[in-house]
């Protein structure tokens, strides 16, 4: 088995008028960014799994997403990268 | 008859309930801890009482729903016994699956503290017998993210059903976008799943229990749940 790190970001359908998003794109636009526009904000969730490919990684991610991490009534996930983790212990120094 | 008051990390409603439940209502209450497994014998209906479970970290109620104590919860009310979620309980009943919907930041994006107007949409409900359809409640609201939301689709089922209880409105009554305090699709304050038995609700009728609060109006819900509860024995009497 190896360790992978799986990132998943979930953010509201897009259906959905995302109010917080809406307010900073206007703050955005307010301090010179014009051409910004349709500005959504997510959660970024990153996890360390441990499978024995990257695709079971994925896949372990993505039930994750579906159980707890997103809300399937509001929110849309997607993984956004799975890559091996070096072999190195978390808080040990590099 | 007894009510359980589900304490979760995090509650801070629970002695509010406690006390409309014994003090104002004058009925028994127990508080159930979330690590346990099983409701108290002989629970007539279990309140999800408002706070911030778990931070109301990832989203309000995500993680309070996989507490232990949930899955006795959730077979309490497939098994028909009463279960009333009051604002963040009504989100946890979403999560859970026991109410449909969920909840979106409020549309000011600003966390409401006052007191709404709501209106009795159905009198027939063991959460509202007490009380008459059109009456306007006056009860405080307290909550960040209290926008509920449903699809199109689920709005018009819970139309056909019959499931929207509450709705905000003003003093009069008219539903009105003006009265909607935080984005809530078509006015929403509180509903009831299909089987009529699990009741959610946005507004606190716990902090509606004393005139000295500035309302009573909060304990005809809690009325409505006691004479749904004796109605119920004496059909298990004569059966």
């Amino acid at each position: 088995m190896r360790r992978f790190a799986v990132r998943a970001v979930v953010s509201l359908r897009r259906s959905i008028l995302d109010v917080q998003g809406k307010t900073v794109e206007q703050a955005l636009q307010a301090i010179g960014f014009p051409m910004i526009a349709q500005v959504r904000i997510g959660k970024y969730i990153e996890m360390e799994v441990e499978a024995s490919s990257a695709e079971e990684a994925r896949a372990v991610g993505e039930e994750a997403c579906r159980r707890l991490l997103a809300n399937p009534v509001i929110e849309d996930y997607r993984i956004v990268e799975v890559e091996p983790v070096p072999a190195v212990a978390v808080g040990e120094p590099q | 008859m007894k009510f359980a008051i589900v304490v979760f990390p995090g509650s801070n409603c629970d002695w509010d309930a406690y006390w409309a439940v014994r003090s104002a209502l004058g009925e028994d209450a127990e508080f159930v801890w979330h690590q346990e497994e099983k409701l108290p014998s002989g629970t007539d209906c279990v309140i999800l009482p408002g706070g911030f479970s778990y931070g109301d970290y990832l989203r309000s109620g995500a993680i309070a729903r996989f507490s232990p104590v949930m899955r006795a919860v959730v077979r309490f009310a497939r098994a028909g016994g009463f279960v009333l979620g009051i604002c963040n309980g009504f989100q946890i009943l979403c999560e859970a699956g026991l109410l449909p919907g969920a909840f979106l930041r409020n549309r000011s994006l600003r966390f409401i503290c006052r007191t709404v107007f709501i209106r009795v949409e159905r009198e027939d409900t063991p959460f509202t017998n007490a009380l008459t359809a059109g009456t306007v409640l006056r009860i405080p609201i307290a909550h960040g993210e209290g926008n509920y939301y449903v699809e199109p689709q689920t709005l018009r089922q819970l139309h056909e059903h019959g499931q929207i209880l509450f709705r905000y409105c003003e003093a009069d009554g008219a539903v009105t976008e003006a009265a909607n305090p935080n984005g809530s699709v078509d006015n929403i304050a509180g509903v009831l799943n299909r089987e009529g038995n699990v009741c959610g609700l946005m507004p606190h009728p716990e902090r509606a229990c004393e005139a000295l609060l500035g309302s009573v109006d909060g304990l005809g819900i809690f009325r409505s749940i006691r004479h749904a509860c004796s109605a119920r024995h004496a059909v298990a009497l004569v059966s």
